[in-house]
């Protein structure tokens, strides 16, 4: 079950079906406003469905989860106009999310894209495609960030530059989960570490 | 709500015009009906019986061109999740999708049947006929295209699929529409309206729960 409006980010005991496979159960974990949670875990463990899992685009198969009203995703997918330029991309999100204009203007240049805010994302390179994935996400005003790897396809420079992003997310009381295989530049407070399931099962 | 309506309203038709996938419809259908007196002969009696049928037929064809990028690109491009972490509900996103493939549809579908009638011979109170009872169908056909196109995302040939499925769903409006064209009372166009409006009805219920089902 998962309910909206809480403050926190609460899982209590959940588990996750997909398909045939059991990918985790009884999972618990909580975060407060102002901290951030990292999920690690080998490719496939579920990572992923954890995270669209808590978006509300998966249904549990037990337990509960509690959220945050406002919740912003990014994932591997682009939901912007790939014949658009990026700021007018860009300005679809916050018209819908009722945001004034100049987000978008600050949403690009927290992701440095400021200088290819006419550029049809069509032509974008794969880091270029990841800074306006972060940009869409930067432009929401959701309490809660789920940020599946972030940082692919980034430069140093941009990883340095998204962890200055994620830090001032917490500092105004936001809350952040991320999986990811790079190594952000922010402290975690929490470590979920997801194991294949099936090696949990083997006798001792 | 209302303004998230307005603003995926607004981009589907902005980008349908844009794309020109919008005048592939318009093309097809005006193909259509220059072919057919090459077929049949110049004969202007049998055109004028024929013609209004066969501009009906050519506005079902017509209403399968657009299928595939009704809803799978969204789907792909992650639009679609995106629109539910915000709250949206699947039925609301197939509205405004119904709602923006008319306007990007009916209008020029309508302007492309004014032009071909010419080809037919059709003129008078039979043309009125034939363009009143297009302008009645085409939201059905665009909630049959919606719905088709949400049950058929993802599958392998979704294409050949939905000509398949569009048939026999589409049968109730041909009828009564082209029942229209040589029906002077009337209760044919009535009949249109009420299939019309059914079909309008159910489509953000039956798109949304096929794309519900799909998240399963």
């Amino acid at each position: 079950m998962r309910e909206e409006g809480s403050d926190n980010l609460c899982a209590k005991a959940l588990s996750c079906v997909r398909g045939d496979k059991l990918l985790f159960r009884d999972l618990n974990f909580t975060l407060e406003p102002g901290q951030a949670g990292l999920v690690t875990g080998p490719n496939g463990v579920g990572k992923s469905s954890l995270l669209r899992l808590i978006a509300g685009l998966l249904e549990p198969f037990s337990g509960t989860i509690h959220v945050p009203t406002s919740v912003a995703i990014c994932d591997d997918r682009m939901a912007l106009d790939e014949n658009l330029p990026l700021q007018d991309a860009l300005r679809f999100w916050a018209s819908l999310d009722d945001r004034p204009e100049g987000d978008c203007t600050d949403a690009m240049a927290k992701a440095d894209m400021g200088h290819l805010a006419e550029v049809p994302i069509r032509y974008f390179s794969t880091g270029q495609r990841q800074r306006a994935r972060l940009a869409r996400t930067f432009l929401t005003a959701a309490d809660l960030w789920l940020l599946d790897e972030p940082a692919n396809g980034l430069d140093t420079a941009s990883v340095e530059l998204l962890g200055q992003s994620l830090q001032a997310h917490l500092k105004y009381g936001g809350i952040i989960l991320a999986a990811s295989h790079i190594t952000l530049p922010i402290s975690f407070d929490l470590q979920l570490e997801l194991t294949a399931l099936e090696e949990m099962e083997t006798p001792q | 709500m209302i303004g998230a309506l307005k603003t995926m309203i607004w981009r589907d038709v902005r980008q349908s015009y844009a794309s020109g996938g919008t005048w592939l419809p318009v093309i097809f259908y005006l193909s259509a009906a220059t072919l057919f007196p090459f077929a049949v002969g110049p004969d202007r009696d049998l055109l004028l019986q024929t013609g209004g049928g066969i501009l009906w037929i050519a506005a079902l064809l017509a209403t399968l061109l657009p299928l595939d990028r009704l809803v799978q690109p969204d789907l792909d491009s992650g639009f679609h999740d995106q629109l539910l972490v915000r709250g949206i509900a699947d039925e609301l996103i197939a509205f405004a999708r119904l709602i923006s493939h008319w306007l990007a549809f009916g209008p020029p579908l309508l302007f492309a049947a004014l032009l071909a009638s010419g080809l037919m011979g059709l003129e008078g109170p039979p043309l009125v006929t034939l363009l009143a009872s297009l302008a009645i169908a085409t939201p059905a056909l665009a909630g049959l295209a919606v719905m088709i196109a949400a049950l058929t995302a993802g599958l392998k040939g979704a294409g050949a699929l939905g000509g398949l499925l569009l048939v026999p769903l589409a049968i109730p409006l041909l009828i009564f529409g082209a029942g229209s064209l040589a029906d002077q009372s009337g209760s044919a166009l009535l009949f249109l309206s009420a299939v019309s409006l059914l079909l309008v009805a159910i489509t953000p219920f039956a798109a949304g729960a096929a794309l519900k089902a799909m998240r399963e």
